[in-house]
């Protein structure tokens, strides 16, 4: 049996397919564009595709993100919160805490040992800290989204980006370059910005290890960095990072299609990191030398090339 | 199937008793409206006052209008037009970060007091009270339109966290006295600007008035622990609430909270709740959206929820949730001791709100509290964040954030709320789903 999760994001929206192990089959990602209804059926067609099944051989399929109503030919639908919880349980067995990092959302979870949601907070009626203020660093910088972590980490004095308001953030990055100060060092403060919003909100629930790292801005190694310095706990991190709304929709699909989760969450339990997974999951070590600033510019393992 | 309330006979209980609330309740606003305008016409004496402080039992013996600006403002919200005077407010300069209920109250003065329930009377006395830091401001902007007289009744609060006076003690009698002595000053003040003396015998039949009121609305809000709940604490209870103000100290408020009281008696032994499956009881805290009124509801009924108290019955329902009993044998210091305990409980939120909080969370049989912060507020929702994060991690009772406006339809963003919401149910139903399978 085939599921799937398809996460319609306000950027990117993520299709991901499942079978009755619970292995990922296929997946796929597509530009959410104005047609929500089309990227849904664009990224789930990838996804099968990705996979060499055919559409008709899943049998369940869950709709998740802010378009999630949108996934017309989908058979319920689950809130991002709960899906990106459900998915860093099963990829992190021992996750208390996700922080999700989206276009226009972060939301900072506090999770259960059975995956389920205890409290969560979001950023409310304004885009800091999300996604979205990255998005205008690289706009004003001209940088290519794929290298600002990169370049971020070549930064030797971090300017402090101190305006809340992502519009308004672009005119003091160009305020920063007009008074001689390094890209590098512009874009470590974007970063930095980003992480210390971020922190604010896994506050609000409590940081309780382990953590684990979702949503797109995964992928950058800038932010990845930051975040398990100011943690200074184990991050986790998968490659698969970006997928895990839909892999956590699909999970959901799994279990209201009558195929778990309840026998194979106690398989996972009995030996939680054995098995296909390992190459899904990443864990960062706490960096007990912590400065605040990155020093190095080395890649990290993490890196996955966009 | 739903009965067909035409096919039943007439006198049919249901027919007269279930609804009268909400209606007797829409009648008494339009009345009330209706009285406002003619008030304007006959250029009689008119107070403005707000919900906390209104100070009606006095206002009642002087026969003044009362005029309550934060309902003109949700009004507008509710007609849908609060925009059109918000613009008007912040086209004269106002910030939009100014308080919503301050600039749609604006917008209406601009216009020339034009209202889409009628046409609201120029003050002739404004009365204020501390337990809004906004009041003291907001009541400058008429003085400075109308050349009214302003009365601010400064109302002591608590001392610190986790201290403040109450009756019985030396610091909540000197408080008395001080209050008491503005009151004098205000009867004063109202006999001047009526033209008539002051009777003490009004007073006293006003705050008689109050008392079978409250009497009766605590019952009410009582009658909420039933499951099913008989209404929800943020849907008709608006209406109800709205009754407790602008016919608060008269016979016709009294006798409608009695009705009310019958109708929610008559509900619970009917077991007629207000969703078909009563899943979820939640509590409240914060101030209605009122540009999204219905919306904002249906997302919570969508899910078989129903909210079975609410902090904005107490504080903006004039303290009444307490039943106050005034004792009219010693009417001045009775009047001063409930406003000072109304006051303390308004001001006092931030520090005192917690244990009251979970106390009803325990005795409404409620499966969880939502928080509605409120942009344009940050009186009303500071605090909120602490409240919730102390709530959650100490007494393990699920808490939901979300934040609008009051009346700002701007600040609503229906994908945002409804996520929130639906993550909070999907997280609530699973907590459910674990304790009925004994895994909690």
């Amino acid at each position: 049996m085939l599921v799937a999760g398809v996460d319609v994001g306000s950027t990117q929206t993520k299709a991901v397919v499942l079978d009755a192990q619970r292995r990922i089959v296929g997946r796929a990602l597509v530009d959410t564009g104005a047609n929500i209804d089309k990227a849904a059926r664009s990224a789930f067609a990838a996804a099968t595709a990705d996979g060499g099944v055919a559409e008709s051989a899943v049998s369940y399929v869950v709709g998740t993100g802010y378009g999630r109503y949108n996934v017309r030919f989908g058979h319920t639908q689950v809130t991002e919160i709960s899906c990106h919880a459900r998915g860093a349980q099963y990829l992190f067995p021992r996750t208390r805490t996700v922080l999700d990092i989206g276009g226009q959302d972060t939301k900072a979870i506090k999770v259960g040992p059975e995956g389920q949601v205890l409290d969560f907070s979001m950023n409310d009626k304004c885009a800091a800290g999300t996604g979205r203020f990255l998005g205008a660093g690289a706009f004003a910088l001209d940088i290519p989204l794929s290298d600002l972590g990169p370049l971020a980490l070549r930064a030797t004095t971090p300017v402090k980006i101190t305006t809340t308001c992502t519009v308004f953030a672009e005119s003091e990055i160009i305020n920063w370059l007009a008074r001689g100060k390094k890209v590098e060092d512009v874009l470590m403060g974007v970063h930095q910005a980003i992480a210390t919003r971020s922190l604010s909100l896994l506050r609000r629930v409590g940081v309780e290890s382990e953590v684990t790292f979702t949503g797109g801005v995964t992928r950058n190694s800038a932010m990845v960095q930051i975040l398990q310095e100011l943690l200074q706990t184990p991050l986790n991190v998968s490659p698969e990072a970006h997928y895990m709304g839909a892999i956590g929709a699909a999970l959901f699909g799994l279990e209201k299609a009558g195929e778990g989760p309840a026998g194979a969450l106690e398989a996972l339990a009995a030996d939680p990191l054995a098995g296909p997974l390992d190459a899904m999951r990443r864990t960062i070590p706490a960096c007990d030398t912590c400065s605040g600033v990155p020093a190095a510019a080395e890649p990290l393992a993490t890196e996955v090339p966009a | 199937m739903a009965t067909d309330i035409r096919t039943r006979p007439p006198g049919d209980q249901e027919d007269q008793v279930v609804g009268r609330g909400r209606r007797q309740g829409s009648r008494l606003f339009r009345d009330w409206y209706g009285a406002l305008g003619q008030a304007d016409a006959n250029g009689e004496p008119t107070a403005y006052v707000f919900v906390m402080g209104s100070c009606a039992e006095v206002l009642r013996a002087f026969d003044f209008h009362m005029v309550f600006p934060e309902i003109n403002s949700l009004q507008t919200a509710v007609h849908r037009v609060s925009l059109d005077y918000l613009n008007a407010a912040e086209d004269s300069g106002y910030s939009p970060d100014v308080c919503g209920y301050v600039k749609a109250d604006v917008g209406v003065h601009l216009r020339d007091r034009q209202h889409p329930n009628g046409v609201i009377p120029r003050p002739s006395l404004v009365i204020a009270t501390n337990m809004c830091n906004t009041y003291v401001k907001w009541v400058e902007i008429w003085e400075r339109m109308y050349h009214c007289p302003v009365f601010v009744l400064d109302i002591p609060g608590q001392r610190g966290i986790g201290w403040r006076a109450n009756p019985g003690e030396a610091g909540f009698e000197a408080d008395r006295r001080y209050v008491q002595a503005q009151l004098e000053e205000l009867i004063e003040l109202a006999s001047r600007i009526s033209g008539k003396p002051f009777d003490v015998d009004r007073l006293v039949q006003a705050m008689e008035h109050v008392n079978r009121m409250g009497a009766a609305w605590r019952e009410v809000l009582r009658l909420n622990q039933n499951v099913p709940a008989p209404f929800n604490a943020m849907g008709d209870a608006i209406t109800y609430m709205g009754v407790l103000s602008a016919y608060r100290g008269t016979e016709l408020g009294a006798q409608y909270m009695e009705d009310l009281r019958a109708e929610m008696e008559e509900r619970v032994a009917r077991g007629l709740g207000t969703v078909e499956d009563e899943r979820f009881r939640l509590h409240f805290v914060g101030t209605a959206c009122y540009s999204h009124f219905r919306r904002f509801l249906e997302l919570f009924q969508n899910w078989g929820a129903v909210f079975v108290n609410s902090e904005y019955l107490a504080y903006a329902g004039g303290g009444l949730d307490r039943g106050i009993q005034f004792d009219t044998s010693r009417p001045l210091e009775s009047l001063a001791e409930q406003l000072l305990l109304t006051g303390q409980r308004s001001m006092s939120n931030m520090f005192f709100s917690q244990d009251q909080l979970a106390d009803t969370v325990r005795d409404w049989h409620a499966d969880g509290i939502v928080y509605h912060a409120v942009k344009s507020c940050r009186t009303v929702s500071t605090g909120m964040a602490d409240s919730r994060e102390y709530l959650v991690r100490t007494r393990d009772i699920p808490a939901l954030s979300i934040e609008s406006d009051l009346v700002d339809p701007r600040l609503w963003s229906e994908a945002q709320v409804k996520n929130r919401v639906d993550a909070f149910f999907e997280a609530l139903g699973a907590r459910k789903a674990a304790a009925a399978a004994g895994r909690r």
